[in-house]
Parts: C-alpha cells; sequence; structure tokens
C-alpha cells in the first residue's frame, strides 16, 4: 500500500479553487520561491504517513459542503506532483466517491502526469514568472521541466486556473502583468480564471521556527487595492 | 367580531386564541432581495442619537441611573421617554431611558449588592419594610435547600442557577395582544378560571391562583399603556398599533420580571402582515414601515436589568436576550420570510450593530436564495446574528416555536421553561477521580465514591466511576431544580408574561452541562494516551503527567467524539429518571454564555492537559485551539451532538473566521458563509454564532476600548459589546479558535 506524506490537512479552504473545499497539504517540493509560506513542506520526508483510503475517508465527510458550494478537494502542499503515485491514488478514490478534485501545483513534480490529469478536474497553475531569468531568481529553479508538464496538460480535459503571486518590486509591473497575459493566452490550455494573489507575510514566522534565511524580508505586503488593479487589467486583456 | 379583522382571512383564529392560525391564513412570502429597505427618517436618527450617546455614556459607567424609589411591577412606574415628539413607539421601563429597576422579589441582598456596587441608594421605606414583611424566592429556596444542594453550589458542581435571580426563558405571547386587545384576553382567562374545578389539590389551588393573578396582570398591562396614550382593549388596526401593542406586552414583562433571558419570540411575520395592509392600502409607505420598525428596535435596545457584580462574571455584557427568532418554513413547507424579516435585520445598517436585540434566524435549505444571502451578508458585516436548524427543530415544535435566551426552543404561547443554568462534567469527572471530594476545597461534595489509587488511570475503571457520579449529580440536579421552580412560582411569579400564555401550559425543565469538551478530551487522554495521577498528601489528584497522543473533539475523529456523544446521552437519561415538577419533560443544553470562564476558575487541572483556573470551553465547542484541522472538521464534530430527545435544549457553537480566509471579495464571502450554513445544519447540527472579523481587531479594542465603542461580537448564543465584557471573559474570547486558514 502506497503511503503519502502528509503536512497537513485544512478541512475549510475556501481560496483554494471553487466552493468550499478540504486542502491536503503533502510533504515535497523541489522549488524554493523566495514567498513560499508553507517552507515547512519542502522536505519530502516530514509530515506524517497516510494511506489514500484515509485520506478519503476524511475529505467524504465533508461532502454536505462540497454539493451545494461546488467544492471539493485540493491538493497541495508543497507540490503534490511530487509523490505521483499516491497522489493518484487519491485522485482515483475521490473520483470514485464524486467529488471534485483539484491540484495546486506549480507543474514541477515527478511524472505519470498525463495519468493524474485524467482524474483531476481543475489545476490551479502557479506560474512564478514571466522570465527565465525571474523564474531562476525567484525559485532557485530553472523553468524547463514546467514544460513537460504543461505539454501533458495541453492534452489533458482538466479545466485550468491560473494563479500568479503579486510580489511588491518583483511581479508587480503593469508590463510584467500584460506579459503573463500573452504567455498564458499562448501556453495554457481550457483557461477558466485568471487570479492574482497579493504576496502575504504570514509565512514569515515559519522560517525563524525553521532557522532559513528569509529572502524576501525587506518586502512589503502586496498592496490589496493595487493587486485588484492589476486584476482588473489581466481580466481586461482577457474578456474584452 | 371585530371591525379590525375585516381584512384578514381565516375563521379559526376568530373563534379562540390562535395566532399561528392567522399567520397561516394571511402573511405574506418576500422571495426578492433587500434592494426595497431604505434607511433611517429624520426622527428616527433623533430619537437613535440620544440613545446612542446613553448607550456610550453607560458602557463607560456600567449604569447611568436606577430608580430607587420603587420596586418592579407592569404599572409602577410613570411614563418615559427618550425623544417624545419623535417617538413612534413609546414605552420605557421606567420614566427615564436606562434607568434600572430594582426587583427584590428575586432576593432583597442581591438589590442591596447591586445598588452598592454602582453606589445609589434605596428608598429608606423600602429597605426598611420590604425584607421586614415579605418573604423573597431565595429566602424561600435557602429554606429548602439540602445539604447536597449547597456543597454543589459552593464548590461550582453546579452555577449559575436561578435561585437569586429571575429565572426568564419565558416568552410571552406578545401578538396575542395586537391580535386580540386585552379585554378578549382578559375574557378568555376568565372562562378558563370558571372552568378549572374540581379536587383543591396543590396543583388545583396553585393554578387558580395563578389565573387570578394573570387576570390581575392584563388588566395592569392595560393601565401601564393608557399612561402612555395606548388603549390595548381591542385589536390593533394598523401596524404601528401592531407594533406598539407587541412592545407594551414585551415591556410590561420587563418592568415585572428581570429574567436573565426575557425574549420576544417570533414576532416579524405577524407583524408584516399588518404592514402589507397598510402598504396596500397606502396609508404607510416604505420609509414609515421602516420607521416603526427602527423606533421598536431602538425600544428593545434600551431594555437593561439590575445585576450583582457576580452575577456579571457568569453573565457578562449585561445581556438581555432579546431574542426574536426570525425566518424558518410553515409546516406546509412555505417559507415564513417577510420583507419585515428584512426590515428588522436592516436596523443593523439603520442603527449600527448592536448585540441586542438578538437575532436568530431559524434557517432552513428551504429559506429563500435571497434571504439566505442578505442574512450571509449582514452577519459579515455586523457579527451580530445567530442560526438555528428549523428544519431539526421544526418537527419537534411546529412552525410557530420561538428561541428563548441563545437555543431554547419553545412553541410560543403554549409552553414555559424551567431554566437551570448547568453541571460541571469537568469538576464532575474530577469528583470521580478524587473519591468525591472537590479538588480545589478538599469538601466531601458526593458520599459514597470510592477513591481511585492506580498508578496510571484505567478507563474502564475511570469511565465506571464517572457514571456512578453523574448519577448522583443528576438526581441532585433535579431536586435543585424543582425546588427552585417551587419556589420561583411562589415567591416570584411572573403574571403578564403567563398571562400571554395558554392556561394549560406544557413546560420543559432544562438541563445544561459544561465542559463537555474538557470531559471527553480527558476520557480521551485517559483512553488513549498514558495518564498518571499527580496527588497530594491528602491523596487529592492535583495534576496529570499525560504521556502519548490522543484524539481530540473538534477534528471529527469518531473516537473522541464517541465520549462526548455518550456523556449527553447518559446525563440526560439520568435526568430524567427524576421527576420534574409540575410534570415538566426534561431536556439539556450544551450552553455555557460565559459561565465557562467562571467554570473554569472553579475545577482543578484536568487529564486533557488544561491547566486550573484556564476557561473551559464555550457550550459545545470544542476545547480553545484543539481543533487542529480547520472549520469544517470542527463543525462536523459539534454536529454529532444530537440534538432531538438527547441535547434538545440547545447545542451551542460559537465560530470565529477571519474575513480573508472566506473567501475573496464579498460576493464569494457571502456565498461561502450560505454554503457552509447549509452544509453545517444538513448535518443536522443546531446552532452557529458566527463572527467574521480579525483576532487582531479584539486585541487592539482590548487595549484602545476608545477605538471601538460598540463593536459587537457573538460570544454564545448571545451578542455582546466587547467592552462590557470582563478582562478575563475577553481574553477567554481572544484565545478562542479563529479560522483563518488562507
Amino acid at each position: 500500500m502506497v503511503k503519502g506524506k502528509i503536512h497537513s490537512i485544512e478541512s475549510m479552504g475556501l481560496v483554494d479553487g471553487p466552493g468550499i473545499r478540504v486542502v491536503i497539504f503533502f510533504q515535497g517540493c523541489k522549488l524554493r520561491c523566495a514567498y513560499c509560506h508553507n517552507p515547512d513542506t519542502w522536505q519530502i520526508n516530514g509530515g506524517i504517513g497516510m494511506t489514500p483510503e484515509e485520506i478519503v475517508q476524511k475529505v467524504v465527510r465533508f461532502k454536505p459542503y462540497f454539493n451545494r458550494s461546488s467544492g471539493g478537494v485540493t491538493f497541495s502542499g508543497g507540490d503534490p506532483l511530487m509523490q505521483p503515485q499516491f497522489l493518484l491514488e487519491c485522485l482515483k478514490l475521490c473520483k470514485q466517491n464524486g467529488i471534485h478534485t483539484a491540484i495546486d501545483t506549480a507543474g514541477f513534480g515527478d511524472g505519470d502526469y498525463d495519468e493524474i490529469l485524467k482524474y483531476t478536474d481543475l489545476v490551479l497553475l502557479d506560474i512564478k514568472h514571466t522570465t527565465s531569468q525571474g523564474y531562476v531568481s525567484l525559485t532557485g529553479k530553472d523553468a524547463t521541466d514546467v514544460n513537460i508538464f504543461m505539454q501533458a496538460l495541453r492534452k489533458s480535459k482538466s479545466r485550468v486556473w491560473v494563479r500568479h503571486v503579486v510580489v511588491p518590486g518583483l511581479t508587480d509591473s503593469k508590463d510584467h502583468i500584460t506579459k503573463l497575459a500573452k504567455i498564458i493566452k499562448d501556453e495554457v490550455p481550457n483557461l477558466d480564471k485568471v487570479e492574482l494573489l497579493p504576496y502575504h507575510v504570514l509565512g514569515v514566522s515559519k522560517y525563524e521556527d525553521l532557522s532559513i534565511p528569509y529572502k524576501l524580508k525587506d518586502t512589503e505586503a502586496m498592496d490589496k487595492d493595487k493587486n485588484n488593479e492589476l486584476q482588473t487589467l489581466i481580466n481586461k486583456l482577457f474578456y474584452k | 367580531m371585530f371591525k379590525q379583522w375585516d381584512d384578514f382571512k381565516g375563521e379559526q383564529w376568530k373563534d379562540q386564541i390562535n395566532v399561528k392560525d392567522f399567520i397561516q391564513k394571511n402573511y405574506t412570502l418576500y422571495e426578492g432581495d433587500d434592494s426595497f429597505l431604505v434607511g433611517k427618517t429624520d426622527k428616527t436618527s433623533k430619537v437613535w442619537d440620544k440613545a446612542y450617546s446613553l448607550i456610550l455614556e453607560e458602557i463607560k459607567k456600567g449604569i447611568i441611573n436606577v430608580e430607587t424609589n420603587e420596586i418592579s411591577g407592569i404599572d409602577n412606574f410613570s411614563p418615559g421617554y427618550i425623544d417624545k415628539k419623535n417617538e413612534v413607539i413609546v414605552g420605557l421601563q421606567t420614566d427615564a431611558p436606562l434607568k434600572r429597576i430594582v426587583n427584590p422579589f428575586g432576593g432583597f441582598r442581591m438589590v442591596e449588592q447591586s445598588l452598592e456596587e454602582y453606589g445609589y441608594k434605596l428608598n429608606k421605606d423600602i429597605k426598611e419594610f420590604f425584607p421586614k414583611y415579605r418573604k423573597t424566592h431565595n429566602e424561600g429556596v435557602f429554606d429548602a435547600y439540602t445539604d447536597a444542594t449547597k456543597v454543589a453550589r459552593s464548590v461550582g458542581l453546579l452555577t449559575g442557577l436561578p435561585d437569586a435571580y429571575g429565572r426568564g426563558r419565558i416568552i410571552g405571547d406578545y401578538r396575542r395582544i395586537a391580535l386580540y386587545g386585552l379585554d378578549f384576553l382578559t375574557q378568555q382567562k376568565e372562562k378558563d378560571l370558571k372552568e378549572l374545578t374540581g379536587h383543591a389539590t396543590d396543583d388545583l389551588i396553585r393554578h387558580r391562583e395563578e389565573v387570578s393573578m394573570q387576570i390581575i396582570a392584563l388588566g395592569q398591562i392595560k393601565s401601564m399603556a393608557l399612561k402612555y396614550g395606548v388603549d390595548l382593549s381591542k385589536p390593533a388596526i394598523s401596524a404601528q398599533d401592531a407594533v406598539q401593542a407587541v412592545y407594551l406586552g414585551y415591556l410590561a414583562g420587563i418592568k415585572e420580571s428581570n429574567g436573565a433571558a426575557m425574549s420576544l419570540g417570533r414576532t416579524t411575520t405577524f407583524l408584516d402582515i399588518y404592514f402589507e395592509k397598510d402598504l396596500q392600502s397606502g396609508k404607510i409607505t416604505e420609509d414609515e414601515a421602516q420607521e416603526i420598525i427602527d423606533q421598536f428596535v431602538i425600544k428593545l435596545r434600551m431594555a437593561r436589568h439590575l445585576r450583582t457584580p457576580e452575577y456579571n462574571d457568569l453573565f457578562g455584557g449585561d445581556p438581555t436576550w432579546v431574542t426574536e427568532s426570525i425566518g424558518g418554513i410553515s409546516l406546509n413547507g412555505k417559507p415564513m420570510v417577510t420583507k419585515t424579516s428584512f426590515r428588522f435585520l436592516h436596523t443593523l445598517t439603520n442603527l449600527g450593530s448592536a448585540p441586542e436585540p438578538n437575532m436568530t434566524v431559524l434557517w432552513s435549505e428551504k429559506l429563500p436564495e435571497t434571504f439566505k444571502k442578505y442574512c450571509a451578508k449582514m452577519s459579515i458585516e455586523t457579527d451580530a446574528l445567530q442560526y438555528e436548524n428549523d428544519d431539526i427543530m421544526r418537527p419537534i415544535y411546529g412552525d410557530d416555536y420561538g428561541i428563548a435566551c441563545c437555543v431554547s426552543a419553545m412553541e410560543i404561547g403554549k409552553r414555559m421553561q424551567f431554566f437551570g443554568a448547568r453541571a460541571n462534567l469537568a469538576k464532575s469527572l474530577l469528583l470521580s477521580l478524587n473519591g468525591g471530594v472537590d479538588e480545589l476545597k478538599g469538601k466531601l461534595v458526593i458520599p459514597g465514591i470510592e477513591k481511585i489509587a492506580d498508578e496510571v488511570l484505567d478507563y474502564k475503571t475511570v469511565r465506571k466511576m464517572y457514571s456512578k457520579v453523574l448519577e448522583y449529580v443528576a438526581q441532585m440536579y433535579v431536586d435543585t431544580m424543582n425546588t427552585i421552580h417551587y419556589m420561583h412560582d411562589k415567591y416570584a411569579y411572573e403574571a403578564g408574561q403567563l398571562s400571554l400564555h395558554d392556561t394549560d401550559l406544557k413546560y420543559f425543565m432544562a438541563f445544561g452541562v459544561a465542559g463537555l469538551s474538557i470531559a471527553a478530551d480527558s476520557l480521551s487522554a485517559i483512553k488513549f494516551a498514558r495518564v498518571t495521577p499527580v496527588r497530594n498528601s491528602d491523596g487529592i489528584t492535583v495534576d496529570f503527567k499525560t504521556e502519548g497522543d490522543f484524539p481530540k473533539y473538534g477534528n471529527d475523529d469518531d473516537r473522541v467524539d464517541d465520549l462526548a456523544v455518550e456523556l449527553i446521552k447518559e446525563f440526560i437519561n439520568a435526568l430524567k429518571k427524576h421527576p420534574a415538577y409540575k410534570g415538566a419533560e426534561h431536556t439539556l443544553s450544551a450552553l455555557t454564555i460565559t459561565s465557562n470562564v467562571v467554570y473554569g476558575k472553579k475545577t482543578g487541572t484536568t487529564p486533557d492537559g488544561r491547566k486550573k483556573g484556564v476557561p473551559l470551553a464555550p457550550g459545545a465547542n470544542p476545547t480553545q485551539g484543539n481543533d487542529e484541522n480547520g472549520a469544517l472538521s470542527s463543525l462536523n464534530s459539534v454536529a454529532k451532538i444530537p440534538y432531538r430527545t438527547y441535547c434538545q435544549d440547545g447545542v451551542s457553537n460559537t465560530f470565529s473566521i477571519v474575513p480573508a480566509a472566506l473567501g475573496i471579495d464579498e460576493a464569494t464571502r457571502i456565498n461561502n458563509l450560505v454554503f457552509l450554513l447549509d452544509g453545517y445544519f444538513a448535518q443536522s447540527a443546531h446552532h452557529l454564532n458566527v463572527n467574521v472579523l480579525n483576532r487582531e481587531v479584539l486585541i487592539d479594542a482590548m487595549e484602545n476600548p476608545d477605538k471601538y465603542p460598540t463593536l459587537t461580537i457573538r460570544v454564545s448564543g448571545y451578542a455582546v459589546h466587547f467592552n462590557r465584557l470582563s478582562k478575563d471573559q475577553q481574553l477567554e474570547v481572544i484565545s478562542r479558535t479563529f479560522h483563518k486558514k488562507i
């Protein structure tokens, strides 16, 4: 029996996909994004071991909330694609139980994407940056691996929400957002929504607990109004 | 037949008192949105400005005035006004706003303590003659209490018993005055009295005396209203008349009695019938309709009672529980939402958020979506609403019940409740470990309990002893309650409120528990981890060493949630073995108000890791911070506590979520809150208080009260001005779980 490494379960996520969702946070991520608010999920060896059955047993308890809200489960992390076999089993079991499935990913995983996407209703695709240089400096990794996932995504029927974190001074210019829109148009299939997420500082204390230096310690949280302006801009670029 | 009834449909309600039938035959369902609502009129602004500045002054000072030359009674006070020429609904408890009434019938010492606390002096004749010639409820109770009850009170096994203040939780059917007029109601009571014949047993004698007192009270209501120039002898004809009649009926109740919870009932759908009639005929405009409701609500916000400091510790924030139940579905499936349901909630916008009246939405899956969304919107904006599950209450009580206090449902005008505070389940568990000896005071509370001397606690041994303790507590608790309500009837009978009830009344005797989560988690620790008691030189357990992990209530884990369910079932079954006064049905609640703080102070360290003196969780909530898997897991655990038959006086759950976690924008937040309520109640859960706010706001408000003069939050079945809570109560509220995952 494949066991997964789980960081935690949040039984009510209202901002990770449509409706009311249970969010399962996986351990393990290849990226080291400067603004990551879950650095405690980076290591694949942390967390608690759980079987797909154990996960889904918990998730089905919340069906009364899903049905009305068109909600479901969101596998997040870390990056859920880092535990492909386990993720696949979870997704299959959820679909057997009639639960809407989403994965929250940067597309940086460990393969088996075609099979995974067969059971994924929605991909919350986190696009980190618009240039390869920017990508490396923000995440510590080269973006080329993402293309493998993108190819699989273009073949799949999964719907897509693109998400992008707007960081003051890094990714908050109008030019940047316009360029992002173009990339999305060219590269991303089955698009339903683009969400610009304002950078926040709620995860900073975790770095102190883990004794990891925090790269953005001089950056303030993104202004919500300014973020809304950029959201309006990108909405216009898509729906004019 | 009255000419005032000409425009109304139906016959049944005309032949006998039957408000429910009148409502069902005449109300107009409203399924639209909130766009018809209007702002407040100039008159309302003027009245509210004056009232509001008095309220602000009062929050700072505690109280601002007491009538010390008179004692409580329906018709004992001269008329009072806030701003006479602008008031469209009139009536105050005394001759000035926020001037409190001295009610010595519950207990004279309590009156003296309250006056001393606030620096007032009672009229010297009253001070001399009242105690000399009149026995009180409190004296009666203590004449009859057993030693067992007295020790249980003193160690905090039973706390908050209504043996020194009014029991409340009686909802007069104030609508009857509007629909029938006082003359008709008096005739009906006179007829009932004539028919009360038979062997003159205790029961019959008491019943006849009560009905006679009710008839006198109806006359006093009429006289009191006339002092305001309002004639209540005949049915109301206009919306303004109807609201005025309902309000004066309620006012009579709070002039006569100082019950903890003096609730209003379920008036909006009834009143809407009059509003619709007046609006249809062009007699009033929407502005005037809203004006009448706004001014009604201003009056309800002015209700006060004089309390002792000890009382304020238990029920913090000076609550009055003017609970109004709004919405719900009729037995034939038609929602009972009207425009006046919206108007009533809209007062929170026109007058700003406030704790009273305690707005309680009777939630059903079948409520119109527009109304659901409006309620969610008001919750997010004001934190002033609570929700209770009509879909599980309607099958028991029908479609004309109301909520008294926080969560206590009863058929309006047909049933009253004998309120009984609560027993401490956490302390009961400690008593079963300590041979019935109180862990803090060292007193023997329960005789015949063997001391557990095991080095490591064995679940089966402890559980068996706990059952033995609970059996004892149940019997002592019923005996205590019977004594209290016998004496309350004898010395502080609420004739006004009960005159607006059927003569043949049904009764609940409402017991309660505190510390449910602590007891469940402690049992779980003993069962699933290794718990070693640390005993003092007298062999009393004063601390615990707990090794290993154990499931905690609030995480949707059956292993521990079942322990909580089992406890509730066991305790109510034990209570039901002992007959209750006046043949009442036993009910049970998991509701603490703010007494969880006082209960915590009186309870030693518990095996779940809670330290001596730390507050218990409120109501049926999981212990603060123990619900680690997010809101839905927490809600699912509470939803398992069975309402019907077992915890039928209410399962109270208070829920706080930060705005950002509820959704990214207002529309999403509203939708999500609706989904959340639908999902929670679909599992037959009973009650939810909803706060949408950040913990930081409360911390800031504690440090800078002037920045948040009237910040309103829901604490436990009621809302309060945060600034009126004691420091301990504020800290406890801040320590609660705020769901904030984003």
